[in-house]
């Protein structure tokens, strides 16, 4: 990955060494069809691979079914990948035993979607705040309740009000800041976030997705944030990820990508967002994708975009595309991709050939 | 409220293989069938009450808009403020604990307070409504087949035969990809966006005039979010039905609706063409709330527009405009319980001291507020005296108190 050039100044000396990286990720689960047989294998997250840089931020955005968090879960190794490998702070995750791995995991921590079911809904907030502390035998009691009350401070609780209160007391982005209190306890250097401020009211996740900003800095904390959202992804993220049907469609720079994605996949997402310009209140109409993602039980052949991709051709259903660089850390996995010129012949009728001369980049895969 | 500025893009969407002429729905002419002009709905002064543990909640408080036939109109506001209970309450869905007053009219007829069995015969025949999770609104054990033949039988006296072939009808209307052999599937053999085409069809089975989608997409993937909008608006305007959406998505409603309603904490507070309110936004909630969603144009790790505070506890108000402990405009004026007013043509706002009238912490009477009706004003007079309330915990500051 060379993707250091285009991330922001500012950023630390040791940002060469990715934080972590994950490489050929691949995660599958069996379905049981009627009676018990085996029914098939979904191809869950298909030879992933990324970088993450400390206090660098990547999004990855996708569909329902896209493999985002399981993508996430594999990461974190809840439950371990089939194959690959996952190098976090220069360990290999995959070959780590229980009790370095907990080690490990204390570096890495997950929010997620919904505040109320990730709180058990019997204990106080401080208690949840400090089990992470008491799990991995931090301190002493009273040096643990000082820094939970920091903790809750820091995340814009009032400890004197709400530390004894239980999660139903709180509202969703109370009980989601002490989701992020509970993550950031230990210290974390990466915190991976499964679409953590969805569920919030836009008023409420305006200030959570503030209060991630304020902890990045204070803390250069790196996130791996997962969101279906792609206007709020590129707020918030330094390098976006588009997946689709657990393969990454498209890699890079958030300001380039949403600015000439590469990917027509990428670019028919950017489309079919509703929107408004805050400034002078025109809205974007959206435009619809035709058809429906296919099952990731069989996926298509060669690209697996190729059923709904306007610029498919014969090839796109015999050669599944490789991820290339395109421009500077921007990669894409596209034979014929939007920097392109529109192949020739437009849909995947018979007798349809290779666009002459397509993908220069395509012989460095 | 009846001259509409907004048009459409034509609905267009290329597709043309399984769609019906309308005329074969028989009765598409029935909504031209009301005076031109006159508003198909009226909602007047909507209060809903619900009693919890003895506590009173105020769920709705004093909701007034009208809806012209045919069009397709927005009510947005976030969690708790009122949008979904409003529209649930003229639809006689609430729970009889539920204390509703005000009015609320359709063609003509009262609906609040009319007798369950005339209800009845109105719910799912004029008006339906569609909500966000369609897996839990059709019926697991039954083909989608039989559960649309079902709900066609109930508002029309077709046979067996001709119910059949009515409901295929239906899902080749709503685009239902292999409509034919989908009528034999069970819901769980649908996808999330065929399953809401499909209670978009049971609910298009009796010829309604009015539809309620109550976050109808909101469930759905944005790519099949704009399939399902698309064909929502498609059904509008080629069935002459009027569509409320409800939603908490402002970019969604912009992009459809041609009017907009903000809700917060039970009532109205900016009610406008969607074209003049995102041009001209007035109630500090609304540009909160644009500022506060993610667009495309910021820098990656910018920080968002904050409005401190959450929403009112819906059985403790506060005094006078219910936004007031969290607007960066709130003076003492604003413990009095601003009405909403027509301030400009077609633009409804209830606010003081609106965006674009100058500084905000400045008691007083600004420009801007224009006409009062005191009508309105004066709806609760509990609400407007006893000025001994400090303003309290008011007076937030947001990041920049800018004003266009």
């Amino acid at each position: 990955m060379t993707a250091v050039e285009e991330r922001p100044a500012g950023d630390r000396a040791d940002s060469r060494t990715p934080l972590l990286s994950a490489r050929n990720l691949v995660q599958e689960f069996p379905v049981r069809a009627a009676g018990g047989v085996k029914g098939g294998v979904v191809h869950a997250v298909s030879d992933v691979s990324f970088d993450i840089y400390p206090g660098e931020t990547l999004g990855v955005v996708g569909e329902t079914g896209s493999g985002k968090s399981t993508l996430a879960r594999s990461v974190i190794q809840l439950p371990r990948p089939k194959s690959g490998v996952v190098e976090f702070q220069g360990k290999d995750l995959m070959t780590l035993g229980r009790r370095e791995l907990k080690e490990s995991r204390r570096q890495m921590q997950m929010v997620y979607q919904d505040p109320f079911g990730s709180l058990n809904p019997r204990w106080r907030v401080t208690e949840v705040v400090e089990e992470p502390l008491v799990g991995h035998g931090w301190g002493t009691t009273t040096s643990r309740r000082r820094r939970v009350e920091e903790l809750l401070d820091l995340v814009g609780l009032d400890p004197s009000q709400y530390a004894k209160r239980r999660p139903f007391e709180l509202s969703g982005g109370q009980c989601q800041r002490v989701a992020i209190a509970r993550a950031i306890a230990l210290e974390p250097a990466l915190i991976v976030a499964d679409e953590a401020v969805s569920s919030l009211d836009v008023l409420i996740q305006a200030q959570v997705l503030n209060l991630f900003e304020k902890l990045r800095r204070e803390m250069n904390l790196s996130y791996l944030f997962i969101a279906h959202d792609l206007a709020m992804v590129k707020q918030v993220s330094d390098r976006v990820a588009v997946m689709y049907l657990g393969q990454l469609a498209e890699i890079g720079p958030s300001e380039a990508m949403y600015r000439s994605p590469l990917h027509p996949y990428t670019s028919a997402l950017l489309d079919s967002i509703p929107r408004v310009d805050p400034l002078t209140g025109k809205a974007h109409r959206p435009v619809a994708l035709p058809g429906e993602p296919p099952s990731p039980i069989e996926p298509p052949s060669g690209c697996r975009f190729r059923t709904r991709c306007p610029r498919a051709q014969i090839k796109c259903a015999e050669e599944a595309p490789a991820l290339v660089e395109h421009q500077p850390g921007h990669r894409v996995a596209c034979h014929f991709p939007l920097d392109l010129p529109m192949p020739e012949v437009p849909k995947m009728t018979g007798g349809a050939t290779l666009a002459p001369g397509a993908v220069p980049g395509e012989s460095a895969a | 409220m009846s001259k509409r500025t907004a048009t459409y893009a034509s609905g267009d969407s290329g597709v043309s293989e399984g769609v019906i002429d309308p005329v074969s729905l028989g009765k598409p002419s029935r909504a031209s069938a009301a005076q031109p002009g006159e508003p198909l709905l009226v909602v007047e002064d909507l209060r809903v009450q619900f009693t919890r543990g003895g506590r009173k909640i105020n769920a709705v408080n004093g909701l007034s808009y009208e809806l012209t036939p045919g069009s397709m109109m927005a009510i947005i506001g976030e969690s708790g403020s009122g949008k979904s209970v409003s529209s649930r309450a003229l639809m006689g869905l609430l729970p009889p604990t539920a204390k509703i007053t005000g009015s609320v009219r359709f063609e003509g007829r009262e609906l609040i307070g009319m007798p369950e069995r005339d209800m009845r015969a109105l719910r799912g025949g004029d008006i339906a409504m569609v909500f966000q999770d369609p897996a839990r609104s059709l019926n697991p054990t039954m083909k989608i087949g039989a559960q649309i033949t079902e709900a066609v039988k109930l508002h029309s006296d077709l046979d067996k035969k001709g119910a059949h072939a009515r409901a295929v009808e239906l899902l080749k209307l709503v685009r239902l990809p292999a409509a034919e052999r989908r009528f034999h599937e069970y819901p769980h053999q649908l996808s999330g966006g065929m399953r809401q085409r499909v209670m978009i069809a049971i609910a298009l089975a009796g010829e309604p005039r009015l539809l309620i989608a109550d976050e109808a997409t909101t469930a759905l993937d944005v790519t099949t979010q704009a399939q399902i909008m698309e064909l929502l608006v498609e059904l509008q305007q080629r069935l002459g039905m009027a569509v409320i959406m409800i939603s908490h998505d402002l970019g969604l409603a912009a992009s459809y609706a041609q009017d907009v309603v903000v809700m917060y904490a039970g009532r109205a507070v900016e009610h406008a063409p969607t074209g003049t309110l995102f041009a001209n936004v007035r109630m500090p909630y609304t540009h909160a709330l644009l500022g506060a969603i993610p667009a495309l144009d910021r820098e990656p790790h910018s920080l968002f527009e904050v409005t401190p505070g959450q929403p009112p506890d819906l059985s403790a108000l506060p005094k006078g405009c219910p936004f007031r402990p969290r607007c960066p405009n709130a003076t003492d004026k604003c413990l009095d319980d601003p009405p909403l007013t027509e301030h400009e043509p077609e633009h409804w706002w209830a606010c003081w001291h609106p965006v674009g009238s100058g500084l905000g912490n400045d008691p007083g009477p600004r420009a801007g507020t224009g006409p009062l009706d005191p009508a309105v004003a004066a709806d609760d007079p509990g609400l407007a005296d006893g000025p001994d309330e400090a303003a309290g915990p008011g007076r937030h500051h947001t990041p920049n108190g800018e004003q266009r």
